[in-house]
């Protein structure tokens, strides 16, 4: 059978065999014991068509309720935006998704300018000194930013204190990273919908290396971080923001309020929610914690020539060089999804970026006032940018499936993952939601908690 | 033509746009009324502000000064830089797939909980492995996932002590750096004058206090570890576990699985072998199967299918926990699977045999002009060394340099830090006959300059876009973004 990945014809085999002195093609293999040789082909489906695989997809994927379809009051860290059609036509041209890390500069300058503008990019808009080319997705790069300042203490602080305003998969993953050099954890809960900062202030203690807060937080109130910051500093610990950089075109940037590093995932920018993934973690900090930075870095430099260029740079702090005396294994990351995020904002520009956000506001309020009106019970009153929870009174996830009859993809079941919060629903509206369909999600709210 | 492209933000203006944002249809309430006043946003970010075509102009002229696969031969070693099929970037953006939200209930996302359950099913035969997590970003962070998990064994076994991890020398360096990020001691077991796992040190260094071995079969020189079995009783025998890195996996499709030589614990780079593409440096996929005494431990949500459909089954109680956010890098495992089931066994096995087969033909036009440190059959890739030009002054690194005025991606380099001026070279099987060819004529042209005419390579390239660029500037004065009207260090 022939396959159209594959151009060796017989003939080439033949020849080729007969070039390198092979009879045929399991000489090549002779090396591998014969008793771990598999015998029987693999047991996978048969060879498929194009044109039956593309339909077989197409009915799979047609078997996903999908929120172009169903108007989605879901968030929690993952975002329905409007993403402008030139970020696909950009990141769809093969010079670009076909290449891999650029380690020849002089023929990946396209990649690696792209990448010094996305690094410029999330230093503008968190406010911070430098980024890097980009991380897994927010939560491992919330992990990484924790491992980061342990080490920046050289190891003499193991303490990490995390607010519960963080979101619940972060919290999740950075205890899994937490566990391989042993870290203590410690969780601040909340103090209404904000981080409870006289708990914060007795957690606090020489031993700290690191606060982490959420911005909003995941319950979608914005945190006050100046009184945080103060805290935290005061111990001379690192304080380490989690923030969604679109919330960033309308919020005071945590660079502003003194942050060490500024965490997060670039998926509200330009990136599909693909059930989660790929998305793209973002990574910024201070020049002065720069050499103890994780991930790639691109930099600026100039040619035998003196025309400008950029290159991979720093590269004594990653795991090649560094092996078993680094302090990240990061190695692939996301740079596809940072070109995504780079169109998007430069698409956005300036202003866009903050008339999104300011959209996003606007609308989320306008449900929250909608739904008291219609006598659903809101349950916290400080400032949010684009989510809010509500009390349901009943089972959320039921709440949910009576929404869905309607033809509405309802918000996050918080009971499904805090204990104390049963009955409790996180909703979110983008720019991307109407006035007409948040009208029906209010009356359908209300008609489904009775 | 490939020429320098100003920043993005050079050739932005004031009062630009390249949006268009949804009609805002509820009342423009004042943000001071919405917001506190310290947490308002006082200057606005300094994005580009460009028109839709101005943007699209950029962005393609940027990439024409980029090289993909798309663009020419590729043969980067240890990447498997292999073609990356135009049909799995359709399907990947097929609106159920791309617009959907991970924390839709189970029910409104069966599609695509029954593609993760079946690509699942697919890693689970091709490495004969009993269980598959989707849920690892990318191959070292796989690593770590299933140093992690053999962690929690030991643990779990009442031999906390076990905290080392034997890693040959040629090793990927992400190897020891996930050993280490998983709380382990990284040890370093020799390669031998065969290119192989010195058994006779392994002997010495495996004992009670050793947790796992992690070894990539073929291993980074692109010889098969003739000696797995007895390899992997030796782990055994001394209460260890095996790794099986898969970034070379390439070589083995249909041919030998993991499972069968002895490893307990495995990583594919779906990225690498099932052809999602590598993106400019991700996102990839690197998903982990396990053998059954690891089962309990795996990442929490697992995929379990039930008589009403396929669910997440969150009560692992021995779990190490989340790695990752979500379900993993679901756009990629998209494309993997699509691969899978355009292949089938039949096809992936060729696969594996074709990738051999390039590696090892073009092994034998390049043999006579370099120094081949370990004569015999290879697998996917091979290494070679710059040794003998090296004595004329001229460096791998010059003649990968070169190697870019014939268009062509120059191979891996400097690695594995094992052999001397190292070429490490994987064609992969979706090369012709005809590109090896003109890539072999190609190096051999460079063997020769560098004999007769050593300037021509030492001061390549000629042709590209930029000449040779100073690292060394680069990295004692960083300078990481732009800052406008002044040449900022930042």
């Amino acid at each position: 059978m022939n396959f159209r990945y594959l151009p060796a014809t017989e003939e080439d085999k033949q020849d080729m065999l007969h070039t390198i002195g092979a009879e045929k093609m399991s000489d090549l293999f002779e090396d591998i014991p014969e008793r771990i040789r598999t015998q029987e082909e693999m047991d996978l489906p048969e060879a498929a068509s194009e044109p039956r695989l593309l339909k077989e997809m197409s009915q799979l994927s047609r078997k996903n309720a999908d929120v172009r379809t169903y108007p989605s009051f879901l968030g929690a860290g993952v975002y329905d935006h409007y993403i402008p059609s030139v970020v696909d036509h950009v990141i769809r041209r093969s010079e670009f998704y076909t290449a891999y890390t650029p380690y020849q500069p002089e023929i990946s300058q396209g990649e690696l300018q792209a990448i010094f503008e996305f690094q410029t990019m999330i230093s503008e808009l968190t406010q911070m000194d430098i980024a890097n080319s980009s991380m897994y997705d927010g939560h491992t790069a919330l992990a990484e930013a924790a491992l980061m300042a342990v080490s920046h203490s050289k190891m003499k602080k193991t303490k990490i204190i995390v607010s519960e305003g963080v979101h619940p998969e972060a919290l999740a993953v950075l205890d899994t990273y937490a566990a391989g050099p042993g870290l203590t954890v410690v969780r601040v809960p909340l103090q209404g919908a904000r981080t409870d900062k006289e708990v914060l202030e007795k957690e606090m203690d020489e031993q700290t290396a690191a606060v982490l807060v959420q911005y909003p937080n995941f319950f979608g109130t914005v945190e006050e971080l100046k009184e945080i910051e103060t805290m935290v500093h005061q111990k001379d610990s690192l304080f380490i923001v989690s923030s969604n950089p679109l919330a960033l075109g309308i919020l005071t940037p945590p660079g502003d309020f003194g942050a060490d590093i500024v965490i997060g995932d670039t998926q509200p920018l330009g990136i599909p929610m693909q059930l989660g993934g790929p998305h793209c973690g973002y990574f910024a900090t201070s020049r002065k914690l720069m050499r103890k930075m994780p991930g790639r870095l691109v930099g600026q430099t100039v040619d035998k020539e003196g025309n400008r260029g950029f290159v991979l740079t720093l590269q004594t702090r990653e795991q090649h060089i560094r092996r078993d005396k680094a302090t990240s294994n990061i190695c692939s990351n996301q740079a596809l999804n940072a070109l995504a995020s780079s169109v998007a904002m430069s698409a956005l520009g300036k202003n866009g970026i903050r008339d999104m956000a300011l959209q996003s506001l606007r609308k989320t309020n306008y449900f929250k006032e909608k739904l008291k009106h219609e006598g659903v019970s809101v349950v916290h009153e400080e400032p949010v940018f684009n989510e809010f929870v509500i009390h349901t009174q009943t089972d959320a996830a039921a709440v949910n499936r009576r929404l869905f009859e309607k033809g509405i993809i309802g918000g996050y079941d918080l009971g499904s993952v805090y204990e104390d919060r049963f009955g409790h629903m996180l909703l979110c509206v983008t720019e991307m939601r109407t006035r007409d369909e948040i009208d029906a999600a209010a009356a359908a709210l209300k008609g489904a908690i009775k | 033509m490939k020429q320098e492209q100003p920043l993005i933000f050079e050739i932005s203006r004031p009062g630009r746009t390249g949006h268009s944002l949804p009609e805002n249809d509820v009342a423009e309430v004042p943000v001071e009324k919405l917001l506190p006043a310290e947490c308002i946003r006082e200057e606005a970010p300094e994005l580009p502000e460009v028109s839709e075509l101005e943007l699209m102009r950029h962005y393609t002229a940027l990439s024409v000064n980029n090289h993909g696969v798309d663009t020419g031969f590729y043969p980067l070693g240890s990447c498997t830089m292999k073609y990356n099929p135009k049909m799995h970037e359709d399907i990947a953006r097929m609106e159920g797939f791309s617009h959907v939200h991970p924390y839709q209930p189970e029910d409104q996302i069966q599609g695509a909980l029954e593609l993760m359950y079946h690509l699942q099913s697919c890693l689970c035969e091709i490495t004969g492995m009993d269980e598959v997590t989707l849920q690892s970003a990318a191959g070292a962070q796989g690593e770590w996932t299933g140093l992690m998990m053999i962690r929690a064994f030991h643990e779990a076994n009442g031999k906390p002590h076990r905290r080392k991890v034997i890693i040959p020398d040629s090793a990927h360096g992400t190897n020891p750096a996930s050993a280490r990020v998983a709380g382990f001691d990284a040890v370093t077991v020799r390669t031998n004058e065969k290119g192989l796992v010195d058994i006779d040190h392994l002997k010495e260094v495996a004992g009670d206090d050793t947790a796992a071995l992690m070894l990539t079969n073929p291993n980074t020189l692109g010889l098969f570890e003739e000696e797995i079995t007895e390899i992997a009783s030796i782990i055994h025998e001394a209460g260890g576990k095996l790794y099986y890195d898969g970034a070379n996996s390439n070589a083995i499709l249909g041919i030998t699985r993991p499972g069968d030589m002895g490893f307990d614990v495995v990583h594919l780079n779906l990225h690498k072998t099932f052809t999602g593409p590598h993106g400019g440096g991700g996102p990839g996929s690197g998903p982990v199967g396990v053998k059954k005494d690891l089962l309990p431990f795996l990442p929490k949500p697992l995929l379990k299918k039930e008589a009403d459909g396929y669910r997440w089954d969150y009560d692992r109680p021995a779990s190490i926990g989340r790695v990752k956010p979500f379900y993993g890098n679901f756009g990629i495992n998209i494309r993997a699977y699509a691969y899978i089931r355009t292949m089938g066994a039949k096809g992936l096995k060729q696969v594996s045999e074709h990738a051999v087969l390039n590696a090892n033909y073009l092994l034998h036009k390049l043999a006579p002009y370099f120094d081949v440190p370990y004569e015999r059959y290879c697998k996917h890739e091979f290494v070679l060394s710059g040794k003998r030009q090296k004595k004329n002054g001229v460096s791998t690194l010059d003649m990968a340099k070169r190697l870019l005025d014939f268009g062509y991606h120059p191979p891996t380099i400097y690695f594995p830090i094992n052999v001397e001026e190292c070429f490490m070279v994987e064609p992969t099987e979706t090369e012709s006959k005809e590109t090896l060819d003109a890539f072999a004529d190609a190096m051999v042209t460079i063997a020769k300059e560098a004999e007769y005419e050593p300037e021509t390579v030492l001061n390549a390239p000629h042709t590209t876009v930029v000449r040779r660029l100073d690292e060394t500037t680069a990295a004692r004065k960083p300078v990481l973004i732009f800052k406008p009207n002044k040449n900022a260090q930042g």
